[in-house]
């Protein structure tokens, strides 16, 4: 007998295996991280709650607040009018986008690349710019106000149509998903059992795309229930509960008022992520490794008409831009309608000027380098590590949370918990830092998701293969996790950066007189009622963010061709 | 003989409620290849894990060249794998791959470059150094996987249904060559495998492996030709069974027929399975020996296999259905066709029994 030292018993207590330097090692960076999500999101969350049930001096008042809310009629009103606001939109926006993702499946009209490209301009620009074009188009003075018949563009509708440009591609991706992983044999088979074309529709497609649909109307409804950049600009009085948390903050300083507004918002964002986590899981069930692809056969009629659909689609979204830009450029409208770019002198007006814009692409550019660092690493750490049980449970939680937590929630949650004086990390608050901390967290999930998804897909045993070598899992990593995910990487970062660029909603809160950013430049501006200047400072964050796009373009294609040698087994 | 380079004691390993290995003991010796074979589920993967630390059993011991290293991790145990997967790194190239575990361990880099020449020329690659794996057959990435895993020069070697993924012909080859290569190495290999040919041909000894316990192990002779348990018999290769009863010393009774067998000290009375082998059952034309064993066949259907045909036989007598392998030239001797008849026999010494009731 030479093995020695561990008795061994059939009812003794559960082997652990001892600590490698590796596992040492991830659980302090899981830990890192942890702490990071605890920090940024976790902490000024529970801050938040508590102050909405203190009153102005700190006092407890447990739920008085709430009581004082729901007593006030024109508050409570906001509640309503947000719910029309998010099932109007869902209704349009998923039947617009339903109707466009069809077309750029199921048909062979000419020029799909592009009409997909144009539906995904809204997500390059802030969903103030919408209803600043709006404003344009049909407001008091506005180009073609007559075809309102004499209805006012500030109020539901201006509300809902910006709602439906700034909503339309997050549907569109999703629903597209779902119409693209249609298992062609299920529609030859139902050819062969002579089904009709109607009756394939609602037997097969609808069927096979009703998890992307719940889904997609989830995200529109949270998106337009939650957003403020619309309904602040092109919303009149029309209140809705992302205006009033603003108009409690900044305008009547009534924080703990503010904290109330922002849990009853919790509440439907909060609904709306779980009912959507439930549907993911079942979509994704739905996929068959096996399925063979749909390839639409042509029919002349069927294509023109999905042809005309999407032009007129693409008409809306380039023709609420081309509005943006002629706002931007025409000199002082609508009486002086000669261009030029004196509304570009930034520095003249209200909004930090030119500064803003530079302040922007820092943070975008520190966003999108430490929050990929930071979003990538946690993924792995969180994938990979070994033996970290209930740690990954809630690092899982925490990163799925700021999915349920509308912007201005989270801004407003980091005023109460880092501008608290008794907060030692107070010095962030005003900083560069915190705006890049609370749009990393703002926008953690999805980049989390998109690292989860690259890394599931990497063979499971590399690391076992690596600590078989003798590897330090970080040699790995570097040699071997990072390359492979190259474009899951690239993808994270731009996400952040163009985000980071057009988000308003958490920063909103958080700026100071020297950090200020172009999209709140945008919003300080058209408040002021520079509205040409706003449209102009909204196009800049529009330009940069769509050369961003096409760096990105490039670069994936520059990585694609480089690597394309041994690519080839794991693009599949 | 000498000490177990590889012992494994009361080894349990479970997974909430499920236990997926019960109680495992088991030796390994210096230079042995040692096939876990068994059926999905059965657990020789988990053991396999649990060896390389890589899920770490819930109890028992396991020691490694003299060392307790129960609960050791994977980067602090001696071993070698290669996954079903392969799990080559797509990003590297051929010779990246195998220096992988070379690289940091302070070797001046000619050593290394003349260790991954040498490794690519054991496994007949030397032609594909600068190749990344995607642009190999699933052959030539196993060899890659093979040379990468004994680039380090382990004392254990372990293979985790290696050549599961690749189709019958290049497997066949390849398992000469692994086994080829192991001998020339001597190095310790444990391969996981649910394919008894696999087994039979390339290991030394057979752990025969079901629902987390251990049923039989032996030479590959002796998992085939003494099948320790039913479930063996059945595992391994085809065989018949037929239900009965043991009598009185020597025999057994069929459907109350007499039949001889060796009962082994059994009690009379007890119900057991008779287990015979096809190529064990003698099939010839009509004469009455009067033997106990030997009873009137109708053919039911022919399988022709190449070298030799399947009889599927009825035997009235013993109310059973079994199957005969016959060459194709004495299937033709005996003008077997479906509702022929002929003679069959069971030699006694060929019939192995099992006690139901266990």
């Amino acid at each position: 007998m030479t093995a020695k030292g561990v008795a061994i018993s059939t009812t003794g207590p559960m082997l652990r295996r001892k600590s490698s330097s590796d596992d040492r090692a991830m659980r302090l960076f899981v830990l890192v991280i942890g702490v990071y999500l605890i920090v940024a999101l976790a902490f000024p969350l529970y801050a938040m709650l508590s102050k909405s049930t203190l009153d102005s001096k700190g006092g407890f008042v447990g739920l008085e607040n709430y009581l004082a809310y729901f007593n006030t009629p024109s508050l409570v009103y906001s509640i309503q009018n947000s719910l029309f606001i998010g099932f109007v939109t869902t209704s349009i926006t998923v039947t617009i986008a339903f109707v466009l993702a069809y077309a750029l499946t199921r048909s062979r009209m000419p020029g799909k690349a592009v009409f997909k490209t144009v539906a995904m301009i809204p997500i390059l620009v802030p969903s103030l710019l919408p209803g600043i074009a709006l404003i344009y188009l049909f407001g008091r003075q506005g180009l073609i106000n007559e075809l309102l018949f004499g209805h006012d563009i500030y109020g539901p509708i201006g509300i809902v149509i910006a709602e439906v440009f700034f909503t339309l591609p997050h549907a569109l991706i999703i629903i597209i998903t779902a119409l693209s992983i249609a298992d062609a044999r299920l529609y030859e088979a139902a050819t062969a059992l002579r089904a009709g074309s109607a009756r394939i529709f609602f037997t097969v497609t609808l069927p096979g795309v009703r998890y992307g649909l719940i889904s997609a109307a989830f995200v529109v409804f949270t998106l337009s229930v939650t957003d403020f950049g619309a309904p602040k600009v092109i919303g009149g009085d029309f209140n809705v509960l992302a205006t009033d948390i603003y108009k409690q903050v900044i305008g009547q300083q009534n924080f703990e008022m503010g904290a109330v507004v922002s849990v009853v918002l919790l509440i439907p964002a909060g609904l709306a992520f779980v009912v959507d986590r439930i549907v993911q899981k079942k979509q994704i069930a739905l996929l068959s490794a096996r399925a063979v692809p749909l390839e639409p056969s042509p029919d002349k009629k069927f294509d023109n008409l999905m042809l005309v659909y999407s032009i007129v689609v693409s008409i809306f979204i380039v023709g609420i831009l081309g509005v943006c830009q002629f706002a931007a450029l025409v000199k002082f409208y609508p009486y002086n309608l000669s261009l030029g770019l004196s509304n570009y002198q930034f520095d003249l007006m209200d909004g930090g000027g030119w500064a803003s814009y530079f302040n922007s692409i820092e943070m975008a550019s520190y966003t999108a380098v430490f929050g990929t660092i930071l979003v990538f690493s946690g993924a792995y750490l969180v994938e990979k590590g070994q033996g970290l049980g209930p740690i990954r449970g809630t690092f899982q939680l925490l990163a799925m949370l700021p999915m349920a937590i509308p912007g201005l929630v989270l801004g407003l949650a980091y005023i109460f918990f880092f501008n608290s004086p008794s907060n030692p990390l107070n010095f962030l608050y005003h900083t560069m830092a915190i705006l890049v901390i609370s749009t990393i967290t703002h926008f953690y999930t999805v980049s989390h998701l998109t690292a989860t998804t690259a890394l599931k897909q990497m063979d499971a045993q590399f690391e076992s293969v690596a600590a078989s070598l003798k590897q330090p899992f970080y040699r790995t990593f570097l040699r071997v996790t990072v390359p492979v995910c190259t474009p899951a990487i690239l993808d994270i970062s731009i996400y952040l950066f163009v985000n980071a660029m057009t988000t308003v909603s958490a920063v909103v809160f958080l700026y100071s007189p020297h950090t200020t950013l172009a999209s709140v430049a945008v919003l300080n501006m058209d408040d002021a009622g520079d509205i040409a200047p706003a449209a102009a400072m909204g196009m800049m964050i529009f330009y940069t963010a769509a050369g961003v796009k096409i760096l990105h373009y490039l670069l994936s294609r520059g990585v694609e061709s480089r690597t394309q040698a041994w690519r080839v087994s794991v693009a599949k | 003989m000498s000490e177990a380079f590889l012992k494994i004691e009361n080894l349990t390993k479970n997974f909430g409620q499920f236990t997926a290995l019960r109680d495992i003991s088991l030796e390994v010796f210096e230079g042995e290849f040692v096939c876990f074979l068994g059926p999905s589920g059965c657990g020789k993967t988990t053991l396999l894990r649990a060896i390389a630390g890589l899920d770490i059993q819930s109890q028992g011991s396991i020691a490694q060249a003299g060392a307790d290293i129960s609960v050791l991790p994977p980067s602090e145990r001696d071993f070698g794998i290669v996954f079903q997967s392969y799990a080559l790194f797509p990003n590297l190239t051929v010779e990246k791959n195998v220096a992988y575990g070379l690289e940091s361990r302070r070797s001046r880099r000619n050593e290394v470059s003349r260790r991954v020449e040498e490794l690519l020329m054991l496994v007949d690659l030397s032609d594909q150094t600068k190749k990344y794996p995607a642009q190999l057959s699933g052959g030539q990435q196993q060899r890659v996987a093979l040379a990468r895993a004994l680039a380090t020069a382990p004392g254990l070697l372990l293979l985790d249904e290696p050549l599961s993924a690749l189709d019958a012909k290049v497997r066949a080859h390849l398992r000469m060559e692994i086994k080829g290569l192991q001998r020339r190495l001597a190095v310790t290999t444990i391969m996981v495998t649910h394919d008894q040919e696999e087994a039979l041909t390339m290991a030394d000894r057979i752990v025969v492996m079901n629902h987390g316990v251990i049923e039989q192990i032996g030479t590959p002779e002796e998992i085939y030709a003494s099948p320790a348990s039913e479930f063996v018999a059945e595992f391994i290769g085809t065989m018949n069974f037929i239900s009965a009863r043991t009598a009185s010393a020597g025999q057994c009774a069929c459907e109350g027929v007499p039949l001889d067998v060796d009962t082994e000290n059994m009690s009379e009375g007890r119900p057991v399975r008779l287990a015979i082998r096809p190529e064990d059952v003698e099939l010839h034309l009509g004469d009455e020996s009067g033997s106990n064993n030997e009873t009137l066949g109708v053919v039911e259907s022919l399988e022709y296999l190449g070298a030799f045909v399947r009889v599927t036989l009825n035997l009235e007598l013993w109310k059973t259905r079994l199957q005969a392998d016959v060459s194709t030239g004495e299937a033709h001797r005996l003008s077997l066709e479906p509702g022929a008849s002929v003679s069959v026999t069971l030699p006694a010494e060929k019939i192995r029994l099992y006690s139901l009731d266990s």
